[in-house]
């Protein structure tokens, strides 16, 4: 092996990506694409997404090997909705099929209506387990509902699912992260993503420097969460992704390959062998196009092969993949990538500077 | 392409009729005057309006000119400017002389109003007289020329022209009733002002017959032409084809084509006493034709030069250095071919350990070096990093040698030093009253010795000072100006060299000496200096792969130490699917952002540093 090709995954991998716009309430750190106040839009947007993944099936698209249902907030449209969604995008057998899961919104019903329509893995966005760090980062739920969700995942019987957690919320010591660490150890996650809070340009929050976080204190906490994750066999293969072997999420792993992918819903991003583009971004002017049978892509661009090679790079050395070993100068790094084999990967101090290795590949 | 003194002869243009091609000259129909006025307050609408109303153009035909112009001036690299331009009214004959605008070239417009007998102040009617006109008026008042001034914008609903009158009348003792009021952009009073310049301004006096003496007041260079400089006859004839001597330069020319400006350049046969107009003589470079230079003929002529010139000296110094290495030549030519047009920047190669190969450039002031700073990036393209200016130094050596250090890099060592002297100026601030207390108090925390204070009026005050050139050069103006609103205006000028007790501090970072950011400063201040450079640096530096240790030392004792702690995140939490653009763009400015960054050891500095840090603050 050699190059960057080999971590491109077989042109077979292709996954599916449906972004649902819609939440109850807008966190103040969130730039996606997402609307508080177009409850009105969810019919006619579920039924024009259906309408843009019927036009892509009849113009051959590929079975997918993976599907993910984002937001937004999915779990905030009614379950047997979304379920005509999901049935409508043809999938390979044992295809991974992955919904973004509010954790209040969690009821065995809603589970049961997504796993009949092939859901296999659920990510519950639990943010944090601490009351008043939830309340800082604007979010209502009460953290027992995350273990009732949890209850009711395994009670369904899905096969895997995820917990997501953000660490740096001003205000959050390091004694509120490491509890709740282990309040999400103590519910035997198969996959953890744990995301330092990003100050987003055009939030509110990035109007408010006081409540900027502090790279150090994000440096700790990435560290205990390592450390804890670590402690109960959970591996991390991605800068903020960790999880029991077997339990990697595999449509995330297709973004890192640079796999083709097609996004539905407006603001989805797409990427066909170099090709990106993504859908207009506002939910009334994406059913518009669709209902005027009009193309819904906003802006595109094709990566030279260059570019494409560059960012190969880049995505694979965020993961345990790493890079060939003639794509960086590995040795003058020391302690922020080790040599694996035929190829560097980042240590732990190198996946927090990973944008500094980065600026040094090839 | 046609010989380049074909230009006189472009038949197209409008020919001038009248007294302008007599000759001789009248001395009594000559009126030489420079326009005096703030930025903004109408300068070149009001010499637009002039060039019209003088009828040397119509309005169209002007704009067409004009465009021609631009057009010879794209085609062939000649600058036609519509300054120094001969004019006429009323059968008088007026030249109208441009000077700069800023204190760094005071000497410049001192040789502009040298070529005059009289300016005219321009003041904006809805502003009043603003501080940094005054220094000029008072420069006229100096060189005895007769001051005409006018309240402009009338028109605007803002204009308040009687209290502006008066104010000037307080400030500058021009009876009120004599201002003219005018509006240069419609036109309004104009004419009136254009009576006044040949009632007031007295004419020009002149001996036809004594040896030729005239005087250089700007020089600019053409690529095509060579130097072409504007030139002022005090006495006796410049003619076409005679061998003519620079006497400061002492060096003998052709007069090649000698021509008027009307505005397009005219050849003519000789200039007479009280003329003003162009002078070519095959010079390559500027600084062979320096603003006040002397013209006399080479045979017969004057044995002394006119009055006032002196050597523009460089007063502050700094390095340059190119960001990338590899530019070095590119910057050395650059270099010259600036100094072509800019006899007043000197460049000498240089070394430092920290930045490589570059060059210690003299400016005559904090401005200049920002104009050419700026030149060599925009028109030569060039990345650069500017060290902190310094002035020059006589350091007296143990042996008795005297050494001049204009870098403080490569002051001796300290054991082998008798003593060390530095330039001072004299400064002159004019200020409104309220500002007095807190511009003295800036004037003491800069060293400066209290020379005398003197109330203008009741509202405006002249403050006098010696103080040391460095801690002039050191945002003093910029202090000046917030301290005072923007209302007080300075002026200087060098007073000789004093010795004083001074040292260097040298900045080491990461543990090796960053000889960029040496500086030599008065004791007393040293240590405060050395805790506020670390201070900054640690502020402006930003995080590395390591801890970064900043030390100020003496003579290699620390006197201030600070740390860059080591960078410890620098990654994108999340990087799906739509973030995969975004994350690549975010990268690629980062790499960006590193060619700005000048590796000093191992350590990256931000290629601004150097300025960032001068403005430490009071």
């Amino acid at each position: 092996m050699s190059g960057a090709a080999d971590v491109r995954l077989q042109d077979s991998q292709f996954g599916v990506y449906v972004h649902v716009p819609f939440c109850a309430s807008r966190c103040d750190y969130c730039a996606f694409a997402t609307w508080t106040d177009r409850q009105h839009l969810v019919e006619r947007y579920l039924t024009a997404v259906r309408t843009e993944i019927r036009r892509a099936v009849d113009d051959g698209m590929a079975r997918a090997t993976s599907v993910f249902v984002g937001g937004g907030t999915p779990t905030l449209v009614p379950g047997d909705d979304l379920a005509t969604v999901i049935s409508a995008i043809p999938v390979v057998d044992g295809a991974e099929v992955t919904v973004e899961c509010n954790p209040d919104d969690v009821t065995e019903s809603l589970l049961c209506s997504y796993r009949d329509a092939g859901v296999n893995r659920v990510s519950i966005g639990v943010q944090s387990m601490v009351p008043h760090v939830l309340l800082a980062l604007g979010r209502r739920h009460d953290p027992d509902n995350v273990v009732a969700a949890v209850d009711a995942v395994r009670a369904v019987g899905l096969a895997t699912f995820n917990l997501d957690v953000i660490y740096g919320t001003v205000g959050e010591r390091l004694s509120d992260w490491e509890a709740t660490l282990a309040s999400i150890v103590a519910l035997d996650p198969p996959h953890v993503s744990a995301y330092g809070l990003t100050v987003e340009p055009g939030t509110p929050l990035a109007d408010d420097p006081d409540r900027f976080p502090d790279d150090d204190d994000q440096a700790d906490k990435y560290e205990r969460t390592d450390d804890v994750l670590a402690g109960v066999g959970m591996r991390n293969y991605e800068v903020s992704n960790w999880c029991r072997p077997g339990h990697e999420c595999r449509h995330n792993q297709l973004y890192w390959r640079q796999g083709d992918y097609r996004g539905f819903g407006c603001a989805a991003h797409s990427h066909r062998n170099g090709r990106r583009w993504w859908n207009v971004r506002t939910p009334d002017r994406y059913v518009d196009l669709v209902e005027s049978g009009c193309e819904t892509e906003a802006a595109g661009e094709t990566l030279d092969e260059r570019t494409r090679h560059r960012e190969a790079l880049e995505l694979a050395l965020r993961t345990s993949d790493g890079v060939p070993l003639d794509a960086l100068e590995g040795s003058a790094l020391p302690g922020l990538v080790t040599r694996a084999g035929d190829r560097w990967v980042l240590t732990r101090a190198g996946r927090l500077l990973a944008n500094e290795v980065s600026l040094r590949l090839g | 392409m046609a010989p380049a003194h074909a230009i006189g002869g472009l038949g197209a243009l409008p020919t001038v009729t009248g007294s302008i091609g007599e000759r001789p000259m009248d001395l009594a129909r000559i009126r030489n005057f420079s326009i005096i006025a703030h930025i903004d307050h109408g300068k070149s609408t009001l010499s637009d309006r002039i060039l019209e109303m003088t009828g040397a153009v119509d309005m169209r035909q002007m704009r067409d000119q004009y465009l021609d112009s631009m057009d010879l001036e794209r085609e062939r690299g000649i600058t036609i400017k519509a300054q120094n331009v001969r004019v006429e009214w009323k059968g008088d004959v007026f030249h109208l002389i441009d000077t700069p605008g800023h204190v760094d070239f005071g000497y410049e417009v001192s040789r502009s109003l040298a070529a005059c007998e009289g300016v005219v102040l321009v003041v904006d009617a809805a502003q009043g007289i603003e501080a940094q006109t005054l220094a000029n008026c008072y420069l006229a008042m100096e060189h005895d020329l007769e001051i005409v001034a006018a309240l402009n914008k009338i028109d605007l609903p803002a204009a308040d022209p009687d209290r502006y009158a008066a104010e000037i009348e307080k400030v500058l003792g021009i009876p009120a009733d004599s201002i003219l009021r005018i509006s240069a952009k419609t036109g309004t009073g104009v004419d009136a002002l254009l009576d006044a310049v040949a009632e007031r301004i007295p004419p020009p006096t002149g001996d036809e017959d004594a040896p030729l003496q005239a005087l250089i007041f700007d020089s600019q260079f053409d690529q095509y032409r060579g130097v072409v400089s504007s030139v002022r006859v005090m006495h006796g004839r410049l003619t076409a084809g005679s061998k003519v001597t620079f006497m400061q330069a002492a060096a003998s020319h052709e007069a090649i084509e000698i021509g008027i400006r009307r505005p397009v350049p005219t050849p003519v046969a000789e200039l007479g006493p009280g003329e003003v107009g162009y002078l070519i003589a095959g010079i390559k470079e500027v600084a062979q034709a320096r603003s006040g230079e002397t013209i006399t003929t080479s045979l017969r002529g004057a044995d002394t030069p006119l009055a006032g010139y002196r050597d523009p000296k460089p007063m502050v110094f700094s390095g340059l250095f190119p960001i990338d290495g590899d530019e070095f030549e590119n910057l050395r030519d650059s270099l010259e071919k600036l100094s072509l047009n800019d006899a007043s920047v000197t460049y000498v190669p240089e070394s430092s350990g920290a930045l490589g190969f570059g060059f210690r450039c003299g400016f005559l002031g904090l401005l200049h070096m920002e104009i050419v700073k700026e030149r060599l990036e925009r028109e030569f393209g060039l990345g650069l990093i500017a060290t902190a200016p310094s002035v020059e130094y006589q350091v007296t050596q143990t042996d008795g040698s005297v050494v001049h250090v204009a870098n403080p890099a490569e002051l001796p060592q300290v054991q082998s030093i008798e003593r060390i002297a530095e330039p001072y100026y004299k400064i002159l601030i004019i200020t409104p009253t309220d500002y007095t207390g807190t511009l003295m108090e800036l004037c003491q925390a800069r060293r400066g010795e209290m020379g005398k204070i003197e109330y203008l009026s009741s509202e405006r005050v002249e403050l006098q000072y010696e103080l040391p050139l460095a801690e002039v050069v050191v945002d003093f103006f910029d202090q000046l100006k917030s301290r005072s609103q923007g209302y007080a205006s300075l002026d200087y000028e060098p007073s000789g060299y004093r010795a004083s007790d001074l040292v260097r501090v040298d900045v080491l970072l990461n543990g090796q000496t960053a000889d960029a950011f040496s500086t030599i400063v008065h004791r007393s201040g040293a240590a405060a200096y050395g805790r506020r450079m670390t201070e900054k640096l640690r502020e402006l530096i930003p995080r590395q792969l390591f801890d970064v240790p900043i030390q100020a030392a003496i003579g290699g004792k620390v006197i201030a130490r600070e740390t860059v702690r080591a960078k410890r995140k620098d990654v994108l939490a999340k990087c799906y699917g739509g973030d995969i653009t975004r994350k690549r763009k975010l990268l690629e400015r980062q790499k960006e952002g590193k060619k700005r960054m000048k590796s000093i050891g191992r350590v990256e500095v931000p290629g601004d540093v150097f300025i960032s840090v001068l403005k430490l603050g009071d």
